[in-house]
């Protein structure tokens, strides 16, 4: 167990004693809540333990598949620990708070709204068009927003459908961005789609996740001129190749610029600021309250 | 000397006037101006590509436009941009929720308040709370401020880009009354993290309403002097008339939005189809053209100008008192702030109170502050009608006290793919209108 020094005096006998047990205890409940498609983190349950935990357990079984064989949306990050501290630096027991990954639920049948309506349309329009139901991986409803899941290999056929049917009609593609959900996370990089319907009055999105060694997603531009300089920008920040992109280049940083800057595992700044002979590091690697 | 480089020498010397140097891309000349013949010979043609900016008064910002010219006709023409790259939506993953206003107050420098709205609408989306109504009408009120003063630089800088200079310095004197009464309103001209999650940084300082008044007065009072001096002026109307035509389907298979899209003859206007901030309870026209030109463009701000003073005007009328900050004291900023001597900061009597008198406020005050409130897990899309279209804002969280993601949907940076369906085709000096009727800030394309 790696003890840094965090300048405490909790002593030894109570950081190895009970709480390994616990500990133990808590990586299970923390599987058993991912199994149920536990809500957001802060839902689930606040465990206490003294004793730092290593990721793999939450990460390791964050792979399942869906009755459609798709693999279900992985949980993102665990949180864990207050004000940053590794080690038994904290007394009040506040150090050890643990917290899942946050898994999107899926939604369940009635979904409220247009929702319903919608994606039996979709659905009929797949059918006729010969994607697989499958492609939607899953389908979820948070805040109101409707987010599809859905398989890469189908993203710019569903974009077509989406955008051609006269009962769907997203003729305008919004926004195209990735995200990166942190390094220990499979399939950490998320491409999403916003599109809109003018006719209907509808968003919706779509999330595609893919893994950071095979960042491949096939191109809508051809679908939707507009993702273009979208797509080159998500390509720029979180290094996401598409796949059939008519010139995938970089648009914001410097043409030779390696690495993509808004990756997780890419530093914020790295030049540390000195004062009067204090340096003071650079935000990303200053003490976090998070 | 080699063969090649005193072959090379020779055209050089018959080139004569033109300085050049040699590049690992080839032969780059500097032409300034009168020497075109000096260039053209057997070996070169017609088509020259060329850069304008990314130091040009004529792009609108650091925008750089590769320009492939045959004679003064624009055959292709590319954007290229980045030049203003700052970072913003990583940074913001390393600092709090209330402390990304102050970033994403910066992008869009023209259209601040937008940002700010934009961005807390979706904080507070993801929070599932629900501003107090004073708040809300204060946010509308500030974003049709907001959006005058914006419209005015558009008028301003296009028309100095096309020579109309006069108009430069008529849109900058009316927006410097902008400027005056947000600094007014909220204690600083630009970047005013003022709209924060949960309301408003503070209320609004007394005597606001004669303030605004006045500003409506003097606007109404200014407005026909635009007409007089561009609209119906024949220079102006031919500059802009039939160019930068882009109908209404490019518009939607390029993603434009705000007065591009709407002088296609679309009426899509967010306040109207997806109302916000109450919007809906605002009496207010959605001016639209059907000339998809830049004079269409031109004629639309205009008019939106006049629709923003009417709902300043029914915003004012609807302030009533009440708090400016959710009541949940788990998101609303502990302190309270006050304008003393030396400038805006914690009023003296929160101090006191967490200085002498409350320990609990003080911790309290410490971790909203510094650690700042946790957001649920979770993600959020909003969308608000800047000056310049959509303004999305996609925040992802962990459930934790910073952002994971925010990424913004600038209007600028998806309307700038338009620049090349709009000038292609047409002459370099119609670029420069094209460019100027898009409006693009590049604090906004850049981020």
């Amino acid at each position: 167990m790696p003890d840094e020094n965090t300048g405490t005096s909790k002593d030894e006998a109570e950081r190895t004693g009970a709480p390994q047990s616990s500990a133990q205890q808590s990586g299970s409940d923390a599987a058993e809540q991912r199994a149920r498609g536990a809500q957001d983190a802060k839902g689930g349950e606040v465990e206490q333990t003294d004793a730092p935990i290593d990721a793999p357990s939450d990460t390791e079984t964050g792979e399942q598949t869906t009755p459609e064989g798709g693999t279900r949306v992985a949980p993102t990050r665990e949180r864990r620990g207050m004000f940053g501290v590794s080690g038994p630096g904290d007394t009040s027991g506040f150090g050890g708070l643990r917290l899942p990954g946050h898994v999107p639920a899926p939604a369940e049948r009635p979904f409220g709204g247009w929702f319903d309506e919608f994606a039996d349309d979709l659905g009929e329009a797949m059918d006729e068009r010969g994607i697989p139901r499958s492609a939607v991986q899953q389908i979820t409803i948070d805040r109101g927003e409707i987010t599809f899941y859905v398989q890469r290999e189908r993203i710019a056929e569903l974009c077509r459908t989406l955008r051609d049917e006269e009962y769907l009609r997203f003729e305008l593609c919004s926004s195209v961005s990735g995200v990166d959900y942190g390094v220990d996370v499979p399939q950490r990089l998320h491409v999403v789609y916003h599109l809109t319907s003018m006719t209907y009055r509808r968003r919706i999105r779509l999330e595609v996740a893919v893994d950071v060694d095979d960042a491949h997603v096939p191109s809508v531009v051809e679908v939707y001129p507009t993702a273009d300089a979208q797509e080159r920008e998500t390509w720029d920040m979180f290094g996401v190749i598409f796949d059939g992109h008519p010139a995938l280049t970089r648009i914001l940083m410097p043409d030779d610029w390696e690495g993509h800057p808004q990756r997780k595992d890419y530093p914020l700044g790295g030049i540390p600021v000195e004062y009067k002979g204090a340096e003071i590091p650079p935000p990303d690697q200053r003490r976090a309250y998070t | 000397m080699s063969q090649d480089a005193s072959a090379r020498s020779e055209s050089a010397a018959r080139i004569g006037a033109a300085p050049h140097r040699e590049t690992t891309e080839g032969t780059v000349y500097t032409v300034t101006g009168g020497d075109w013949d000096t260039i053209l010979d057997e070996e070169h043609d017609d088509r020259i590509v060329i850069n304008m900016g990314p130091q040009h008064p004529s792009t609108h910002g650091v925008l750089r436009l590769v320009l492939e010219l045959e004679g003064e006709t624009v055959q292709q023409a590319r954007s290229v941009i980045g030049y203003l790259h700052t970072g913003i939506e990583k940074n913001c993953e390393y600092r709090t929720w209330t402390q990304g206003v102050t970033f994403v107050t910066r992008m869009d420098y023209l259209a601040p308040i937008f940002n700010e709205a934009g961005y807390c609408l979706a904080v507070e989306k993801l929070l599932g709370v629900e501003v107090p109504r004073r708040a809300q009408v204060a946010r509308v009120l500030l974003m049709e401020i907001n959006r005058i003063g914006s419209h005015l630089v558009a008028l301003a800088t296009g028309g100095m880009e096309l020579g109309a200079l006069t108009g430069m310095t008529a849109g900058f004197r009316e927006r410097e009354e902008v400027l005056h009464l947000l600094e007014f309103l909220t204690g600083l001209r630009m970047n005013h993290a003022y709209v924060r999650p949960g309301g408003l940084a503070q209320d609004l300082p007394e005597g606001w309403e004669e303030r605004v008044a006045e500003f409506v007065k003097v606007m109404h009072k200014r407005l026909p002097d635009y007409d007089n001096l561009l609209t119906g002026q024949p220079i102006w109307r031919q500059r802009l008339e039939g160019v930068g035509y882009l109908p209404v389907d490019g518009c939607l298979a390029l993603g434009a939005t705000g007065p591009i899209l709407r002088s296609a003859g679309l009426p899509w206007d967010l306040r109207k189809v997806e109302p916000y901030c109450g919007y809906e309870e605002y009496d207010f026209e959605v001016p639209v053209a059907t000339e998809a030109d830049c004079y269409a463009r031109y004629r639309l701000r205009v008019q939106e100008i006049r629709e923003s003073l009417k709902i300043i005007e029914q915003a004012a009328a609807k302030m009533e008192p009440g708090p400016v900050m959710i009541e949940d004291r788990k998101i609303a900023w502990p302190a309270q702030l006050s304008v003393a001597a030396d400038g805006m900061g914690n009023s003296l009597e929160h101090v006191r109170k967490i200085m002498g008198q409350s320990m609990e406020s003080l911790i309290h005050h410490f971790k909203l502050v510094t650690e700042g409130f946790s957001v649920p897990a979770g993600q959020a899309y909003t969308a608000v009608e800047s000056p310049r279209g959509e303004l999305g804002y996609h925040l992802v969280s962990d459930g934790g006290t910073r952002p994971v993601r925010v990424h913004v949907r600038d209007p600028s940076f998806v309307n700038l793919q338009s620049m090349p369906a709009m000038s292609e085709g047409g002459m370099v000096a119609d670029v420069i209108a094209a460019v100027a009727s898009i409006d693009p800030v590049m604090g906004g394309v850049d981020r």
